[in-house]
């Protein structure tokens, strides 16, 4: 009788094999609000602690900084977050679904995470579309991009980015003849173009002139609701200026969070960090 | 962008198909039509000359299209030029039969020469020319495979991978030397004589030789010119000038320069294919590393990172070479040193980025 079982139900007619159904990734789900969960994370160079029981949540569609000394875990965090770095324990999940910690670079790029490093880094011999086109979001597999062409719907995203980034006029200038300001508003574009519902954004005002910052302020709040949004910055005006919830890190873990008013406040940091 | 429009925006590029189409129809005519006591008649020699040129600039435009567009220098696309030479000549050994000197139906000379009693397992099928032309793309093509899967997979980079590049090639070199490999060892493959049933003496292969070469050296180029011109021309650019962003982009870096590079490896096969029976003789010496550095001269020197540029270097330095190395022997090897010291100091861009420079300055 148990065989018999056995092949019903390896030939059961209304389902296939297991091997047949194709692995399908999960999406990023997001019905709790929280689009970023670092939970206990650790990470040790050589014996120096860069990040230290971190824990952080980002909610969805929000607009958060991040500050801290100096060797506080910031970029590290950031290089945890986007698979550079691999943490010595802890968890960090994006939306419910999705496990950070078993993703590489490219996958985690993929699902929805962008990045922008501290030093611009663009494309300089491409022109700045072209640099947007690459950043798309797209099939990067090489035989489709060999045979890929601009479809209207995906220009007409190149043309409103460019619109956002406010580089309409130098499109079609190559990347590398850009000032450092127009580099840093095209970095923030490539990562538009992927779509990402997380964006890292690292010290996006570090050299800028105060009308670049004051646009750069301007173009990260608009950015916020449609994504959610991490900055790292040094520059305390820029963040009093962009922030509505603050986090301080310190020796790699949380030391302080609420808005800015709170956290100015707050005697511990006053200690560490701004009362310098 | 289809590819007419590309070839449209490419001026030098239908220059250098205009100038190959010239010559497909000059050489022909003035080698075989115009009699041999006119001052227009161009000697075989010289034919086969300008063919063995061609296939070196076949090769060039392989390492352009690794060194240029994806900054892999590779100092060993002379082994897949090499494998693809040994491939085809092979079949040309096969073809010879019972006319060797020691007359084995089956058997090279130099293996009746070692004693052997048959034919090793891997020259079965070369006496076939589909089965040869299917092996002068796959052999360069695995080899290239395996090993820059290896390598982008670890993410060997600049000046390691050129190096293990290098340490490829001579590897091979020294592999190929040795006798029992079965590819006659020192003395290479050699006394070829005839290709698909053609005289491989005979003008008219020559010719035909030359034609194959010419129609390789376009067909490469504009399939070459459609890659970098697409989106994944663009990839390897920016993989090229900023490798690590590109990944948090979301390229696989390693999967598209492991088939950049494997194309390229194919195409430099090919070339090796067609050099073969027009010189007559392959020998390990082809595999040695400074051929591959000569080679990566011939690039620099024309100009990287345009395809064309490739081309003529190959064509200038390869006829100095031959003008040279009659004239004056013992100069050659300085010369092409200074030559190279020169163009890095003063021509970054090479040859062809004089014109661009005289462009920027009008």
């Amino acid at each position: 009788m148990k065989s018999i079982q056995a092949i019903r139900e390896f030939s059961r007619r209304d389902q296939v094999f297991d091997f047949l159904v194709q692995a399908q990734p999960p999406s990023l789900d997001l019905s709790h609000n929280i689009i970023l969960y670092l939970e206990g994370l650790n990470k040790s160079f050589d014996g120096f602690k860069a990040i230290n029981d971190l824990n952080l949540y980002i909610e969805t569609g929000e607009l958060r900084c991040i500050i801290g000394p100096n060797g506080a875990g910031k970029s590290t965090m950031m290089d945890m977050i986007t698979g550079k770095t691999q943490p010595d324990s802890g968890q960090a999940w994006f939306g419910q679904k999705l496990n950070l910690l078993k993703m590489d670079e490219p996958e985690i790029a993929e699902a929805g995470i962008g990045r922008k490093f501290q030093k611009p880094t663009v494309f300089e011999n491409l022109s700045v579309v072209q640099n947007l086109e690459l950043a798309m979001a797209q099939d990067k597999r090489v035989w489709p991009l060999l045979t890929a062409r601009l479809s209207g719907e995906q220009s007409a995203l190149i043309d409103e980015v460019l619109e956002i980034i406010g580089l309409q006029e130098l499109a079609r200038g190559s990347a590398g003849k850009l000032s450092h300001g127009q580099k840093q508003w095209l970095e923030i574009g490539m990562l538009l173009m992927q779509k990402p519902a997380l964006l890292l954004v690292d010290e996006p005002v570090a050299g800028m002139t105060h009308q670049e910052m004051e646009r750069t302020a301007e173009l990260l709040t608009s950015l916020a609701g449609k994504h959610s949004v991490i900055v790292v910055e040094h520059d305390m005006d820029f963040v009093r200026s962009i922030a509505n919830k603050v986090t301080v890190l310190h020796q790699g873990s949380v030391l302080a969070e609420g808005t800015m008013t709170e956290v100015q406040n707050d005697p511990r940091v006053i200690e560490v960090y701004l009362g310098e | 962008m289809t590819m007419m429009s590309i070839m449209k925006n490419d001026r030098p590029g239908l220059w250098l198909l205009a100038a190959l189409l010239l010559a497909s129809v000059m050489v022909p005519l003035l080698n075989l039509v115009v009699p041999q006591d006119s001052v227009f008649h161009l000697s075989t020699y010289t034919v086969t000359l300008l063919g063995k040129y061609l296939t070196y600039a076949l090769l060039a435009l392989a390492a352009d299209l690794v060194w240029g567009y994806l900054g892999i220098l590779s100092l060993g696309h002379g082994a897949f030029f090499a494998l693809g030479g040994y491939a085809m000549g092979m079949y040309l050994m096969r073809q010879i039969g019972e006319r060797g000197v020691y007359g084995d139906p089956v058997l090279p000379d130099f293996m009746v020469f070692l004693n052997w009693h048959e034919l090793p397992w891997f020259w079965h099928g070369f006496d076939q020319f589909w089965f040869t032309a299917l092996m002068i793309i796959l052999v360069p093509g695995a080899l290239a495979y395996v090993f820059g899967y290896l390598a982008f997979r670890s993410r060997v980079t600049g000046v390691y991978l050129s190096i293990i590049t290098q340490a490829m090639t001579y590897a091979l070199m020294l592999a190929f030397f040795r006798n029992e490999m079965g590819f006659g060892g020192n003395n290479g493959l050699t006394d070829f004589k005839d290709i698909l049933g053609f005289d491989l003496r005979a003008d008219s292969t020559r010719i035909g030789l030359f034609l194959a070469s010419s129609i390789a050296l376009a067909i490469a180029y504009v399939v070459s010119r459609y890659i970098v011109s697409s989106r994944l021309g663009l990839a390897c650019v920016a993989i090229r000038d900023a490798e690590s962003r590109s990944r948090f982009i979301g390229y696989r870096v390693e999967n598209i320069k492991l088939w950049v590079f494997v194309f390229s490896a194919v195409i430099a096969g090919v070339a090796g294919a067609l050099y073969v029976p027009q010189v007559g003789i392959i020998n390990p010496g082809e595999f040695s590393p400074l051929n591959s550095i000569e080679l990566i001269i011939w690039v620099a020197i024309g100009g990287r990172n345009t395809l064309y540029g490739a081309i003529l270097g190959a064509l200038l330095v390869n006829y100095a070479k031959t003008y040279f190395t009659a004239a004056l022997p013992e100069i050659w090897l300085y010369a092409l040193g200074a030559l190279f010291v020169l163009v890095t100091l003063y021509l970054p861009r090479g040859i062809i980025g004089l014109r661009n420079l005289r462009g920027a300055k009008a």
